[in-house]
């Protein structure tokens, strides 16, 4: 048992995979906080659905499957944050009819591009342990492109989150800020489906901070821990993916919503220990 | 649009009609919200150490005109003069702090000033509001929060302090205690203020200008004038003017530091 299991973590994929999903993490967890916070899980949701309508026309434009995603993920972003601001229309309906539409167009686009075969389940569920050299290397750079970008403009993000109005008066560019971090999390969607697919990446952003909620008192300790637990997550998940013979992005959102219920129910697990 | 806004501003700049003094103006703004006219060429000026006051009944456009002279929304027509590089203090009539973010007093200050621990540690004080650092923003009173949220507001070193409500949710006593705190922070710093308030009689003492609103200016001058005036008590019922009599009365004794009343004698 140790002995494949010391085997399971020197495989070359198991230390693709780990570094793929650990990187992605350190990021998703202050940018899932801000999901959390500005009740924007649902616009996640969207943007994920549609990064599979960028992979089929990917396909048929026969592009970089990696690129047209991050395109699609980019352009549905900016669409709605322009609609948006528009409030006549009923964001709520608005994100189900695109979320839902784009991903049924999606999957119709790929079937009928039959002459190339598509592995439609990888890209609905992830496929981690897939990752190949490219891949690594595309979610290492927007994780730290993702995170320089958090870091310089953290204290604007948390401002015209808490009240963007006061942010506003004391100068900050509210409509710019806001494009940013969404432009940020469409990235950073766009390079996640590997991991955990399209219908779990919205998880992988909002589960930890969930879970990191009931352990902090500011921002960003909430940020830093909600990281941790993404970590710790792939990590297990991982472990028992290998262990009990189950996919792997499933078995990582299982683990972090154990750890959610853990902290929920009982939010001083850690305290008494130290 | 914009372009037609600055276009507007400096035509007033360089009209010359603004004294040194002047910190910000707002000249014949008009606003309407689907086809009903909120505002109606309303005009006003702030000066250096001055403490204007809006006042009127729910409904009268007080928020609407103050989302315009900070330059949250735009008039519909009108122009709105402040002094260049103007620093402006805000405290808004609403706070609500999602229950998901986690954010102490100390944090939620340090998001208007981040460097200057100095200057904090003094606002708290003289707010009287050190002990609430730790706090989560969600968990302390009403009247705390004012507190808060004006020491965000003052942490910027305001030439401009502009209040919405800033007595909301505070009780009675505590609220005389707030508006005198305004008042002495005007005196001190130098600053202006522009305030919301739907109680006259409250805010009579620390006011040097009151603006009657009720879409269109209905009345303006010095308090004492205001709550005379036909206007004001229309808007108001008559029962205002009794309310303001308690107030305008002239103490005839003092109270000692143990309470005991000290007389003294008129004239």
């Amino acid at each position: 048992m140790i002995d494949s299991m010391t085997l399971f973590f020197t495989t070359d994929f198991v230390l693709y995979a780990l570094a793929a999903g650990i990187s992605l993490s350190l990021v998703a967890g202050p940018l899932g906080s801000f999901i959390v916070w500005r009740r924007m899980s649902y616009f996640g949701d969207t943007l994920a659905h549609s990064a599979l309508l960028g992979i089929a026309l990917g396909l048929i434009t026969d592009s970089n499957p990696q690129l047209s995603i991050i395109f699609s993920c980019l352009l549905f972003a900016f669409i709605l944050t322009l609609l948006d601001r528009r409030p006549s229309l009923s964001t709520d309906a608005l994100l189900g009819i695109l979320a839902h539409s784009s991903l049924a167009l999606g999957i119709v686009v790929l079937a009928l591009a039959d002459s190339v075969r598509v592995d439609l389940e990888a890209y609905l569920f992830g496929a981690l342990l897939t990752i190949g050299n490219a891949d690594l290397i595309w979610i290492l750079l927007v994780s730290t492109v993702v995170a320089i970008v958090l870091y310089w403009f953290w204290n604007d993000f948390v401002s015209i989150t808490v009240h963007s109005e006061i942010a506003e008066i004391e100068g900050a560019n509210v409509k710019r800020l806001n494009l940013i971090l969404v432009l940020l999390i469409a990235l950073t969607i766009a390079v996640s489906m590997k991991i955990v697919g399209v219908l779990l990446i919205t998880s992988l952003l909002i589960i930890p901070p969930a879970a990191a909620r009931s352990l902090a008192n500011t921002p960003e300790q909430m940020a830093v821990k909600a990281s941790l637990v993404g970590s710790v997550s792939v990590v297990l998940g991982l472990i028992s993916a290998f262990y009990f013979d189950v996919p792997v992005g499933p078995s990582i959102v299982v683990v972090a919503t154990l750890i959610f219920l853990l902290f929920y129910f009982y939010p001083g697990v850690l305290k008494s220990k130290n | 649009m914009e372009s037609s806004d600055n276009d507007s501003k400096s035509a007033l700049e360089s009209s010359g009609e603004f004294s040194s003094g002047v910190l910000l103006a707002a000249r014949s703004i008009n606003k309407e919200f689907a086809d009903k006219k909120i505002l109606e060429n309303i005009s006003l000026t702030i000066e250096e150490g001055q403490i204007v006051t809006l006042i009127g009944p729910n409904g009268a456009g007080k928020t609407t005109l103050v989302r315009i002279v900070l330059g949250l929304l735009q008039p519909d027509s009108g122009a709105i003069y402040h002094r260049p590089a103007l620093r402006i203090g805000y405290m808004p009539q609403k706070v609500q702090v999602e229950p998901t973010l986690p954010l102490t007093v100390s944090r939620f200050l340090q998001l208007a000033n981040r460097h200057d621990r100095e200057l904090l540690g003094n606002t708290l004080n003289g707010l009287k509001i050190s002990h609430l650092q730790d706090h989560q923003l969600t968990s302390i009173s009403g009247g705390e929060l004012q507190r808060v949220l004006l020491a965000r507001a003052l942490l910027r070193k305001p030439e401009l302090l502009i209040l919405d409500e800033p007595a909301q949710g505070v009780d009675l006593g505590g609220q005389a205690e707030l508006y005198r705190l305004i008042s002495d922070i005007s005196d001190s710093q130098g600053c202006g203020v522009l305030m919301i308030s739907h109680d006259l009689h409250l805010v009579m003492s620390s006011t040097d200008e009151v603006i009657c609103l009720n879409h269109h200016v209905c009345c303006h001058g010095k308090p004492e004038h205001v709550s005379n005036d036909p206007a004001y008590l229309n808007l108001f019922g008559a029962s205002a003017s009794g309310d303001l009599a308690v107030y305008t009365h002239h103490h005839d004794h003092e109270h000692g530091i143990g309470g005991g009343v000290k007389e003294h004698h008129h004239d």
